[in-house]
C-alpha cells in the first residue's frame, strides 16, 4: 500500500492573456481561466499509474483560493481518492518559501505518507523550488526532474533529466520526487469519475488549523517582492532580406554578422 | 420550472470532451479523412473516457449516466469533427442501445461490456438498397430452420456505420420472420456476431462526407445464427427500432448543432485575422450578420435538442419534439456550412480547413436516421394529420 500525496496547484490557463494585478503586482487571477496545471496533471495520473499497479491512496493537496476546488475537483475526478484544500486570505501574495511551510504543515496532517508528487515547476511562477524546499522542510530526500519512475518495496527508482542528461537515482521512502512533460499521457476523466467526485472527501483548512503562524506567510512577509512589471514589448517585424539570387549568401551573412555561425 | 443551466458534472463532461476534441481529434483528423481511414486511436481514447458506457449502468460496464451526457459529448466532438462523433453515436444508439433495451440478461452480459469500453462496436442494420424511409418495405428474410436451432438469414443491407471496422463485433439486422394474423409481414431483430459464414461485409463505400467513419453495404447469404440471437420479442422488430430511431434522433440532433457551432467557432477566428480592402472581414457587417445567423440557428436547435431530451429523460413522450429537433439542428449544420465556407472565401473549398470538412459532413444530417421529409411527416401525424 503506497500513501502519496500529489501537490496540486491552480494556475492561469496558458492559453489566456495572463497579467498581474495593477495594485499589488500578485496574479491576476480574476482575468484568466483558471486551470489545474497540465504538469501537475502528470503528476496525479503518476499517483494514479502507482496506486492502480499495486495499492495505496491518492490525497490531491492544494494551497490557493477557494477558486481553485475547480482544480481539486479535476484531479479527484480522474481518480485521486480524497484532497486537502487549504484556502486562506492571510496567504494572498506568499512567497515559495511561505508556500512550502504551508505544503509542509499539511503534508504532516496525512498520516504515513509515502511518496509525495510535485511538478517540477509550476507553468505561473516558474520557481521549480518548491519541491526541494519541502524536501528540506520535511527532512526527506528530492528526486527532481523525472521522467521515469517505478516504486519497488520500500524505495523509489528514478530516471532524472537534465540537459546534461539522465541520471538514475534510488532513493528510500518516503520521498519527494517532481516530474517533467515526459513522466506520462494524462488521462481524461471519465462520466463516472466526474460524478465520483462529487462525493469524495475535501478538507478544508486554515493556516491556523496547520498551526503556520499567519505572520510568516502572505504579501506582506515575503522575502521578495515585485515592485514593478511591465508586459513584454510586442515583437519586432525582423529584417527583411531580399531574395535577388543570392539570399543564401545574404542569410549567412548576417548570421556571422550576429556571431552565429 | 425553466432552468437551462446544465448541473456540474454535465459541465465538467462537456468541457473534458471539449478538451479532448481539441488536443487529441482536431490535430490528426484531417489526415484520417484525407486519408479515409478509421481513426483506431481516436476511437480506444473515447473508449478509455467511457464515452460508450455513458448512457449505461455500471453493472454492464456502463458510466451511470444518461442520454442527455451522451448528446453533450456528440455535441463537444461535432464541434470539431463529425466523423468521430457518429462513431460514438451509432455505437451507442444504433451497435450498444438496441442490446440493452431489448436483450436479455445473458445478451447483455455478453456483448455490453465491450461495446461499453469502446473496444468493440456494435452496428444496426435497418436500410436496405431497396429503401430506408419505408422500413416496413424490409426485403431480407430470415426463418427458423434445423428444428428450430438457427435462424437462417438471406437479403442486404445498405450504408451500415460501423459495420466493418476491425474492432465491429456484431451487427443486429431486421428482417422478416413471417406474416402477422393481418397479413402485414412480421420483423424481428436478430444480432448477427462479425466472422459468421455467409455474412459478407462489402468494402467501405466512397462518400461525400464524414470519410474517416465506417460506413458498408452487407449481404447474407444462408447465413446462420443460433435461434437465440434474436433480439428481443420476435415481431417486435419494427417497434423496437421505431423506438430506437425516436432516441437517435436527439442525440443526431446534438452532433448537428456541434457542427453547426463549430461553424461560429471556426469564423470567428477567422474573420478577426482575414483582411480585406483594408480592414478586418469581421468588421464588414455583412460579415456580422452571417454570423450572427450561424450562432441563432445553433442556439436555437440546442435547445430544442435539450427540451427534447428532458421530456425523453423524465419518461414523457418526445416522438415530436425529437423529430422537431433532429429538423431545426440538421438545417442548422447544413446553413452555417455553406455560410461559414463563404465567409472562409477560397480556403473554405480547401479540404484541409475544418469548415471545408463540414461542409461535406454536413448534407447527410438532413438524411441519415431519418430523412427531414419523414421528420415532417412524424410531426404532421403527431399534430393528428391523417397518415
Ligand atoms: C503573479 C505572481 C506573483 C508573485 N509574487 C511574488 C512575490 O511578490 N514575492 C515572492 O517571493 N514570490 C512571489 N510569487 C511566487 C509565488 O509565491 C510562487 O508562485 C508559489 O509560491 C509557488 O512557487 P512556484 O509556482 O514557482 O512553484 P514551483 O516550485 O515551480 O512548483 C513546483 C510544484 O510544486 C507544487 N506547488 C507549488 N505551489 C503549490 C501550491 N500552491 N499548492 C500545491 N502545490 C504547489 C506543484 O506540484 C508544482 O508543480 C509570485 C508568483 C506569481 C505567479
Ligand atoms: C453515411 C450513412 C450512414 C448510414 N448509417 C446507417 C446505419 O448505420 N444503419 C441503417 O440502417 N441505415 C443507415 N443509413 C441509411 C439512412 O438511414 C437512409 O439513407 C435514410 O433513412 C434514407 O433512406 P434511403 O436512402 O433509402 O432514401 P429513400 O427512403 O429512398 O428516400 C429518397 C427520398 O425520398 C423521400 N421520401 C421517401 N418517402 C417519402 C414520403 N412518403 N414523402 C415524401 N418524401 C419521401 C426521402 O425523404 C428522400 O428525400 C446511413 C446512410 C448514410 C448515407
Amino acid at each position: 500500500m503506497t500513501n502519496i500525496v500529489v501537490l496540486v496547484k491552480q494556475v492561469p490557463d496558458t492559453y489566456s492573456e495572463r497579467k498581474l494585478s495593477e495594485s499589488d503586482h500578485t496574479l491576476d487571477r480574476e482575468s484568466a481561466d483558471a486551470v489545474i496545471d497540465e504538469i501537475n496533471e502528470r503528476s496525479v495520473e503518476e499517483a494514479l499509474k502507482i496506486k492502480e499497479a499495486g495499492e495505496g491512496e491518492v490525497t490531491v493537496l492544494c494551497v490557493g483560493p477557494d477558486r481553485a476546488t475547480d482544480a481539486i475537483r479535476k484531479a479527484l475526478s480522474m481518480g485521486a481518492d480524497k484532497a486537502i484544500h487549504v484556502s486562506d486570505e492571510s496567504l494572498h501574495g506568499s512567497d515559495m518559501l511561505a508556500t512550502a511551510k504551508v505544503l509542509a504543515a499539511a503534508i504532516g496532517k496525512v498520516e504515513g505518507v509515502d511518496l509525495v508528487i510535485a511538478g517540477n515547476e509550476a507553468s505561473d511562477g516558474r520557481g521549480g523550488a518548491v519541491p526541494a524546499m519541502l524536501a528540506e522542510l520535511l527532512g526527506l530526500p528530492q528526486l527532481t526532474h523525472v521522467r521515469q519512475l517505478t516504486v519497488e518495496g520500500g524505495s523509489v527508482k528514478a530516471d532524472r533529466e537534465t540537459e546534461e542528461g539522465i541520471t538514475h537515482l534510488e532513493a528510500n521512502l518516503p520521498a519527494i520526487v517532481s516530474v517533467t512533460e515526459k513522466i506520462n499521457e494524462p488521462r481524461y476523466p471519465s462520466f463516472k469519475g466526474i460524478m465520483a467526485a462529487k462525493k469524495k472527501p475535501v478538507e478544508t483548512l486554515t493556516v491556523a488549523d496547520l498551526g503556520v503562524d499567519s505572520g510568516e506567510v502572505g504579501l506582506g512577509n515575503a522575502w521578495s517582492t515585485v515592485l514593478e512589471a511591465s508586459p513584454k514589448p510586442p515583437r519586432t517585424a525582423g529584417e527583411r532580406v531580399e531574395d535577388d539570387g543570392d539570399g543564401g549568401t545574404k542569410v549567412a551573412e548576417y548570421l556571422v554578422a550576429q556571431k552565429l555561425i | 420550472m425553466i432552468d437551462f443551466r446544465l448541473g456540474d458534472e454535465y459541465e465538467a463532461l462537456r468541457k473534458t470532451v471539449q478538451d479532448f476534441a481539441q488536443n487529441e481529434v482536431a490535430p490528426v483528423i484531417g489526415g484520417f479523412y484525407e486519408r479515409e481511414e478509421f481513426p483506431y486511436d481516436l476511437v480506444a481514447g473515447m473508449g478509455r473516457m467511457g464515452l460508450f458506457g455513458l448512457p449505461f449502468p455500471e453493472e454492464f460496464g456502463g458510466m451511470g449516466g444518461d442520454y442527455f451526457a451522451l448528446c453533450l459529448a456528440l455535441e463537444e466532438l461535432a464541434r470539431v469533427d463529425s466523423s468521430v462523433a457518429i462513431t460514438l453515436e451509432a455505437g451507442v444508439s444504433l451497435g450498444a442501445m438496441p442490446i440493452y433495451r431489448f436483450g436479455s440478461d445473458e445478451q447483455k452480459r455478453r456483448w455490453l461490456p465491450a461495446l461499453c469500453a469502446g473496444e468493440a462496436l456494435g452496428a444496426f442494420g435497418l436500410t436496405e438498397p431497396g429503401g430506408g424511409s419505408d422500413a416496413g418495405a424490409t426485403r431480407t428474410t430470415a426463418r427458423l430452420d434445423d428444428g428450430g436451432g438457427d435462424w437462417v438469414i438471406n437479403g442486404s443491407k445498405s450504408f451500415i456505420t460501423n459495420s466493418g471496422t476491425d474492432i465491429t463485433r456484431l451487427v443486429t439486422v431486421t428482417a422478416v420472420t413471417g406474416q402477422k394474423p393481418d397479413g402485414r409481414k412480421e420483423i424481428s431483430a436478430i444480432i448477427v456476431p462479425s466472422g459468421t459464414p455467409g455474412f459478407t461485409v462489402a468494402p467501405k463505400y466512397s462518400k461525400v462526407g464524414w470519410n474517416a467513419s465506417d460506413t458498408h453495404e452487407l449481404s447474407f447469404d444462408d447465413c446462420r445464427v443460433p435461434a437465440g440471437n434474436l433480439l428481443g420479442e420476435r415481431g417486435r422488430g419494427y417497434a423496437q427500432f421505431l423506438s430506437i430511431l425516436d432516441e437517435g434522433r436527439i442525440a443526431i440532433a446534438a452532433l448537428s448543432v456541434g457542427l453547426a457551432q463549430g461553424c461560429v467557432d471556426e469564423c470567428l477566428r477567422y474573420v478577426n485575422e482575414r483582411e480585406a480592402f483594408g480592414s478586418k472581414i469581421g468588421a464588414y457587417q455583412a460579415i456580422q450578420f452571417k454570423i450572427a445567423d450561424m450562432e441563432t440557428r445553433a442556439h436555437t436547435a440546442r435547445l430544442a435538442y435539450y427540451q427534447a431530451a428532458a421530456k425523453m429523460l423524465r419518461g414523457e413522450p418526445f416522438k415530436k419534439e425529437a423529430a422537431i429537433a433532429k429538423l431545426v439542428s440538421s438545417n442548422a449544420a447544413m446553413d452555417n456550412a455553406r455560410d461559414a465556407t463563404q465567409v472562409f472565401g477560397g480556403y473554405g473549398f480547401m479540404n484541409e480547413f475544418p469548415v471545408g470538412r463540414f461542409y461535406r459532413d454536413a448534407k447527410i444530417l438532413e438524411i441519415g436516421e431519418g430523412t427531414s421529409e419523414v421528420q415532417r411527416m412524424l410531426i404532421a401525424r403527431e399534430l393528428g394529420l391523417p397518415s
